[in-house]
C-alpha cells in the first residue's frame, strides 16, 4: 500500500512562443552587398537578450537571470536564416539549437547551474555573430579562473565577471575586441 | 474502525484499477547506428557503467524489473525516462553535431561531477547503478577526453 502514495506530479512547463512572422520587401536591395551592411534585426535582439542575461548574473540575480533566459530563447526561435546561405544555414540551426537548449535550462537552473550554460551559450553567441555580424563593437572577455578558463562577450570594454559576480567581479580581461 | 476499514478497501479498489491503465513501455530490439557505443571507441568497463547507469533513461530500451510493471511506480518512471531521452539519447548520439555532442559530453561530466546524475530515486533501488568516487573520476576523465577529441 505504501507504494500507492508514490504517486508524484509532474509538472510541464509551457513555453509562450511567439511567432511572428514579418516579411521584409527585399526585392529592391542588392543582397549580397547590403547582407553585411546592413546588421541582421533578429540577431541584435538575440545579442541584446544574452547581455542582460550576462548582467542578471554579474548581479547574482538568480531569477532575473532565469528570466532572461527564457526571453533569449523566445529570441532564438524566432531567428531567421533565410537570407543566409546554405551553408551558413546549417550552421546557423546548429549553433541555434544549442544556444536554445542552453537558454532553456538557465530558465530552470540554479545560479552554479546557470553560469556552467552561460559558458558554452557564450561559445554559441561568438560563432553567431561571426556569421551575422552586428553594428555594435563587442568585447570578448575572458576569466582564466572559471572551469579551466572561459569568456564572455560584453558591450562594454569594463569587465564585469558572470561567472563569479560579486565574488570577483573584475576578475579577468578584455581578450578581442569585435567590430 | 470501520471508516479506516473503507478507506483501505477504497484505496485497494483504486490500486488494483490503475494497474489496467497502460503505460508506454521504453522497449526496442534493436540498437541504431548511431548509438553512442558503436561509434565511440569505448572501453569495456565505461560501457558497463554508462549502460547500467545511464541507458535505462537514456537511451531506446529500459530494463524494466517486476516492480517498475505496477503503478504508480510505472508512471513515475514512464515521466523520467520521457524527460531523460528528451535531454539525451545515447542510441542517437551519432545524428548529433560536433557542437552538439560538446555540449552534452559537457553537461554530462557536470551531471556526474555534481552527482545529480545518477538520480538519487534511481540509485537508492539501483545499487549497482551509483557510482564510487574512483569510477566517477575514471569516467569523468575518458568523457573530457572525448570530448577533447571531437
Amino acid at each position: 500500500m505504501s507504494i500507492a502514495t508514490m504517486l508524484l506530479l509532474a509538472v510541464s512547463f509551457t513555453n509562450a512562443q511567439e511567432k511572428e512572422k514579418m516579411k521584409m520587401d527585399h526585392s529592391k536591395m542588392d543582397h549580397s552587398k547590403m547582407m553585411n551592411m546592413n546588421s541582421d534585426t533578429k540577431a541584435e535582439a538575440i545579442l541584446n537578450d544574452y547581455f542582460n542575461l550576462k548582467d542578471a548574473l554579474v548581479a547574482d540575480d538568480t531569477k532575473k537571470a532565469a528570466q532572461e533566459g527564457s526571453k533569449l530563447a523566445a529570441s532564438l526561435k524566432a531567428f531567421d536564416a533565410s537570407k543566409y546561405t546554405a551553408e551558413e544555414q546549417k550552421e546557423l540551426a546548429d549553433i541555434i539549437e544549442d544556444a536554445t537548449e542552453h537558454a532553456e535550462h538557465i530558465a530552470k537552473s540554479d545560479m552554479g547551474h546557470q553560469r556552467e550554460h552561460f559558458k558554452t551559450l557564450s561559445k554559441d553567441m561568438s560563432d553567431l555573430i561571426a556569421i551575422t555580424g552586428t553594428k555594435s563593437t563587442l568585447y570578448e572577455q575572458f576569466c582564466p579562473m572559471y572551469d579551466g578558463g572561459s569568456s564572455w562577450l560584453s558591450s562594454s570594454d569594463q569587465v564585469r565577471n558572470p561567472y563569479y559576480g560579486s565574488k570577483m567581479l573584475k576578475c579577468g580581461k578584455v581578450q578581442k575586441t569585435i567590430q | 474502525m470501520k471508516i479506516v476499514k473503507i478507506i483501505a478497501i477504497v484505496l485497494l479498489v483504486a490500486f488494483v484499477g490503475i494497474q489496467f491503465i497502460p503505460t508506454t513501455r521504453n522497449q526496442s530490439d534493436t540498437v541504431p547506428e548511431t548509438d553512442f557505443m558503436l561509434v565511440n571507441n569505448v572501453p569495456e568497463n565505461i560501457q558497463n557503467k554508462l549502460q547500467v547507469s545511464c541507458y535505462d533513461c537514456h537511451s531506446n530500451n529500459t530494463q524494466y524489473p517486476w516492480y517498475n510493471k505496477i503503478q504508480p511506480v510505472a508512471w513515475f518512471l514512464e515521466d523520467h525516462i520521457k524527460e531523460g531521452k528528451a535531454e539525451l539519447n545515447f542510441n542517437e548520439w551519432d545524428s548529433l553535431s560536433n557542437r552538439r555532442k560538446k555540449s552534452k559530453l559537457r553537461s554530462i561530466i557536470k551531471q556526474i561531477e555534481s552527482d545529480e546524475m545518477p538520480l538519487y530515486s534511481y540509485t537508492l533501488i539501483h545499487k549497482d547503478a551509483s557510482f564510487s568516487e574512483a569510477e566517477k573520476q575514471e569516467l569523468i576523465r575518458w568523457i573530457e577526453q572525448l570530448k577533447d577529441s571531437i
